[in-house]
């Protein structure tokens, strides 16, 4: 509904609201005075407490155990995105603009590999990455994140090619542009909120992704989640470290939604097929 | 928009590499995996450089459901089925309270927006390992009573093992059966009213085969494992519903709220005209036509509970049979037991939950498409 | 349309049949390798002089780290050429770690050595999958044969190799107490369960919890006392040879026992790690924790308290004179990228000055005999004393009795047990794994 000038909020909803808002931020909340504390100063019985004076250092810390699978996550995931978007551009134009028969059949073919729980190919996929010597390797996560990419990269591509007019088409199609020419000079300039939409679904999807992560590398090669985990998956008492990891692993996800969240919740609701 | 033939000859070929790595990535991949799930490949020589591997059909299968040492299984689909309930139920809910409460654009709207969806950006290995520490035993959320001068909250959030709406695996039969009756009899019933003969005699003549297993068939056949064996709603799940539910809730708010504004306005404003107040116009006009919202909501939401893999990973630990799901144990059965066939089962078992929501689901879309 | 949705589906059907037809090729072509009879490769002694990058596995992260560094550092004293990557993964008796090395076999990439439990662990996983080299030569030539005792060597090897360099002895059945805490309190060290019971009332009177446990492994390390503490030695060792039924009265009285036990332990456990249920005794919260010696190794080195005054032990109730053993070694996977350097760590493990440089730290003592013990502090002064004179057995929970397989499915006996705490049937689930994993014949 646009048009709200008519209502009138009442106060109940912004105390509703407030509250909500209070509760959502209560993680982020544990998570700060958790990570700013001085590891003495850690209690149970005073987890809710602010920390008696900030203290920067475990954020160093968590810095140089991250650092190696801060790295590699980048790597990864821009690589990642970069060719995921790619691939999916081209396809989303064809099946936006260039149907033919049976281009919805195989559409949803594709779309199909979007919904699968990743552990129905984890044991093949591992044998296929190791019979082609990349098993272990960042390689082998980026050709996963790649392929497994290509559904949701297609469908938003081609939800927003679908926007484009018609018209527009035909009029260049008869200045003579062909399917290339077609994409490279007519399509591709007027693709760059769809990269954005894309680049940014995928850069949190990969970033984040942990399943492959944990079975497909090796500590060299292990991204950020991984690193993650094991900081605070191991014997930590010391729950500083894990709290200021969470922050390193959670900044760059949460600085692309900051500055970019429209267009990251319109990647989330492409996710529902239908925009 | 069809182009020419040409055209189309470029179509094709753009989309054959894509094309070719999907059929063998997910679908050539998932016939592995089943065919995995027929063999014997992890005993004695599982880790072999070239493991032997035995067909032994579905063996594996029967062992899970039925088999002794695969009590964790059962639980853990139990699980699965909890988590699912209540992460659907608690986002659709939460979320389409907050996509009511932001519909009228409240000063602030964009700010709130922002906070109620921050979390979908976020990492599962992020938020659990946060929520972990809300959640323990002898802290966090425990500590909250002690603010009103009572004594500690004294819940093992993320460890109980007690167990609510308990039942007996030996009755699974039996209750499924009497599930499926009542499904063929509403089917039944619907044939009747809409007058449709076929449709009556098979919701007849099913619905009757159901219920002659649930009541006389059932009791007289052996019983599925020799022993009564209980699962139930495991009360440590709850503290991962919660982080889950916080998680998705503004994915259905945006969902939801998406929704409301499309609804045209005249609609409200002919509801106020008739007398009918927010919460009436609420209920009983924007929610009945967003329908089709909540389906989709349900399916989207039903499958990412099937991916809670990280967040249990992460806040509970993969050992921790109490919140188990499907896909943790698909992982420890695999890489730490070497039990690769078992672990493609479980892999399979997971795989056809998602399919009963999404198959569905694609055709369904595929046919609003043309 | 209904055409093309019959194609889908056609597809979506044929596609799988296509693979496992595809799969079953290949699994064809691998049994026909796989008949015939592989013969162990040795160890070579000369692989040229080592340099580039070794890398070590292990799960030595946090408390168990400095020790494990010291090695290094030692290592690199004589190799300075080599660049040690240590990649640990954490969780406390590897419950991890495994998992990781287990993907990194499978995919063909072994670190250059890794860290793994002496015994069945090694033998029933990865040197029954023919993926471990024989270290004989190696043992011969630096003439460990006569400084290890025969009975550690015994269980490290087969009849067709030696498979591992033990760096360490542990002993799992150790309970820990803090002496000043006993004697507020009224009570002292249990000699028996039936002891314990008895105290364990007037301790949780006191609001003391009379026994402090953690995460799931730590409850099968408790499993393992309990069962030696009921059964004595000799029934023990019978669970593993076959000369004692799990479903016998004796073994279901383990499980009765542990139930009775269990009463008396944190309810918070499964959310503990193992330092967590230590510092919960340290902190005169609980009385006593039954933990392997690596808990001497947190107490004196992470939370610098003094063997014999700060902190005390005795061996778990009812197994006074009998030291359950586990050992950590590192072994020489097939197929390593840098095998000089590979051959030149476990040289440093297997050495007197590795040996006393790694154990002090670690908590453990020494799988030599000539081992120098001054350097050692009390606690694993008494400990070596008591594995020169004990009767030996091995650990359940740390690999040494069983294989990897019956160690996973008993893990899952545990959670059912903790579950319905039906001795009865536990016993009976046991009995079933341990025919199902090969430890007793039908």
């Amino acid at each position: 509904m646009s048009q709200n000038t008519l209502r009138r909020v009442s106060p109940i909803v912004y105390v509703m609201l407030l509250a909500a808002m209070v509760i959502f931020l209560v993680p982020i909340y544990m998570a700060i005075i958790t990570a700013l504390k001085n590891p003495a100063e850690i209690r149970l019985a005073t987890a809710w407490h602010l920390p008696s004076y900030p203290y920067w250092q475990s954020f160093v810390e968590a810095y140089n155990m991250l650092l190696p699978s801060l790295r590699n996550s980048l790597i990864l995931t821009i690589t990642g995105t970069v060719l995921s978007s790619l691939v999916g551009s081209i396809n989303g134009f064809v099946f936006s603009k260039n149907r033919f028969r049976g281009s919805e059949i195989v559409f949803t073919l594709f779309l199909f590999g979007m919904f699968i729980p990743y552990q129905i190919i984890l044991i093949p996929l591992f044998q296929l990455l190791r019979a082609i010597g990349i098993y272990g390797s960042l390689y082998g996560l980026i050709l996963a994140h790649v392929v497994y990419g290509i559904p949701i990269t297609t469908l938003i591509f081609r939800n927003f090619y679908d926007q484009i007019p018609n018209s527009l088409v035909e009029s260049a199609r008869l200045d003579g542009a062909g399917f290339f020419g077609l994409y490279g000079r007519l399509f591709l300039p007027l693709s760059v909120p769809g990269f954005v939409v894309v680049g940014i679904w995928q850069f949190t999807q990969i970033w984040n992704e942990f399943l492959w992560g944990v079975t497909l590398t090796k500590q060299s090669s292990q991204p950020v989640t991984v690193g993650l985990a094991q900081l605070a998956g191991g014997q930590a008492v010391n729950w500083n470290l894990p709290m200021a990891g969470s922050f390193l692993a959670g900044f760059p996800v949460l600085l692309i939604y900051i500055f970019f969240g429209r267009y990251f919740i319109r990647g989330l609701l492409a996710g529902s097929v239908k925009e | 928009m069809v182009g020419s033939k040409k055209n189309t000859v470029y179509s094709m070929l753009v989309l054959l590499p894509s094309l070719i790595l999907l059929l063998i990535f997910v679908y050539g991949f998932i016939g592995n995996s089943f065919y995995v799930s027929l063999t014997d490949w992890g005993t004695g020589a599982a880790l072999r450089e070239n493991p032997l591997k035995n067909l032994i059909g579905l063996e594996n299968y029967r062992q899970l459901f039925t088999g002794a040492i695969h009590d964790r299984f059962r639980q853990d689909l139990v699980n699965a089925i909890f988590y699912s309930l209540f992460l659907v139920a608690g986002t659709l809910g939460l979320g389409l309270f907050l996509a009511i409460m932001l519909d009228k654009g409240p000063k602030g709207e964009n700010t709130l927006r922002t906070v109620f969806l921050f979390p979908m950006a976020l990492s599962f290995v992020v938020t659990g390992t946060i929520w972990r520490w809300i959640f323990s035993p002898k802290g966090g959320v425990n500590l909250i009573p002690t603010w009103f001068g009572k004594e500690r909250g004294e819940f093992l959030w993320l460890s109980s093992r007690e167990q609510v709406a308990v039942f007996n695996w030996q009755n699974v039969p039996q209750i499924v059966a009497l599930i499926l009756f009542i499904i063929f009899a509403l089917l039944l019933y619907g044939g009747w009213k809409k007058g449709r003969q076929t449709q009556i005699i098979w919701g007849a003549v099913l619905s009757g085969l159901m219920l002659f297993y649930a009541l006389v068939l059932h009791n007289l056949l052996p019983p599925i494992i020799p022993y009564e064996e209980f699962h139930g709603f495991s009360l440590a799940t709850i503290g991962i519903i919660i982080a889950a539910v916080w998680q998705y809730s503004g994915y259905t708010m945006a969902l939801y709220l998406a929704g409301l504004r499309g609804l045209p306005v005249a609609m409200y404003e002919s509801a106020k005209m008739d007398g009918a107040s927010d919460i009436t116009y609420y209920l009983k006009i924007a929610i009945p036509n967003m329908w089709p919202i909540t389906l989709s909501a349900i399916i989207i939401i039903s499958h990412i509970s099937l991916k809670l893999f990280a967040l249990i990973f992460s806040m509970a630990g993969a050992d921790n049979a109490s919140t188990g799901h499907p896909s943790v144990l698909m992982y420890l059965i695999t890489f730490r037991a070497n039990n690769f066939a078992v672990g493609a089962a479980i892999s399979v078992i997971l795989f056809l939950m998602a399919a009963l929501f999404i198959i569905p689901y694609l055709i369904q879309s595929y046919r609003a498409r043309r | 349309m209904k055409k093309g949705l019959t194609l889908l589906i056609t597809l979506l059907l044929l596609l799988p049949m296509v693979s496992v037809w595809a799969g079953g090729q290949q699994e064809g072509a691998a049994e026909a390798e796989e008949t015939e009879a592989v013969v162990a490769p040795e160890v070579e002694l000369d692989y040229g002089k080592p340099s580039g990058d070794l890398e070590i596995f292990s799960w030595w992260a946090g408390d168990e780290a400095p020790a494990l560094n010291a090695l290094i550092d030692l290592y690199n004293d004589d190799y300075p050429q080599v660049e040690v990557i240590n990649a640990t993964v954490t969780g406390g008796s590897g419950v991890n770690a495994k998992a990781v090395l287990k993907t990194r076999m499978l995919g063909g990439d072994p670190p250059d050595s890794f860290q793994v439990h002496a015994g069945q662990e090694l033998i029933g996983t990865w040197v029954a999958a023919e993926r471990m080299l024989d270290l004989t030569p190696l043992f011969e030539s630096e003439g460990w044969l006569d400084v290890i005792p025969e009975d550690l060597i015994n269980l490290i090897g087969t009849e067709n190799g030696i498979w591992s360099v033990p760096v360490n002895v542990h002993r799992s059945n150790v309970m820990w107490y803090i002496p000043e805490n006993l004697e507020e309190w009224g009570v002292e060290a249990p000699q028996s369960w039936d002891d314990f019971l008895e105290i364990a009332d007037d301790l949780e009177a006191e609001g003391v919890v009379p026994l402090s446990l953690a995460t799931n492994w730590t409850v099968n390390h408790l499993w393992e006392s309990v069962a030696l503490g009921v059964l004595g030695a000799d029934k023990y060792d019978g669970l593993w040879n076959g000369e004692l039924s799990w479903t016998s009265d004796e073994a279901v009285e383990v499980w009765a026992t542990l139930d009775e036990i269990l009463e008396y332990t944190n309810d918070d456990f499964s959310s503990l790690s193992w330092q967590q249920a230590t510092d919960l005794v340290v902190d005169g919260d609980a009385a006593f924790n039954i933990m392997g010696d690596w808990a001497a190794g947190y107490m004196s080195t992470t939370l610098n308290l003094e063997p014999g005054n700060d902190y005390m032990w005795a061996a778990s109730p009812g197994t006074e004179g009998v030291f359950m053993f586990l050992a950590d070694s590192f072994g020489f996977p097939k197929g390593v990228k840098n095998p000089a350097a590979t051959l030149s760590w476990l040289k440093t493990c297997g050495s007197l000055e590795g040996q006393d440089t790694f154990n002090p730290l670690k908590g453990s003592i020494s799988a030599r005999t000539d081992s120098d013990l001054s350097k050692y502090n009390d606690y694993s002064r008494s400990a070596a004393e008591d594995f020169a004179d004990n009767r030996i057995v091995g650990s359940l929970a740390h690999g040494v009795t069983a294989n990897e397989g019956f160690m996973n499915d008993f893990a899952t006996v545990m959670e059912m047990f903790l579950n319905n705490r039906n001795p009865e049937q536990a016993a009976n689930a046991a009995q079933a794994i341990a025919i199902q994993n090969g430890i007793v014949s039908r």
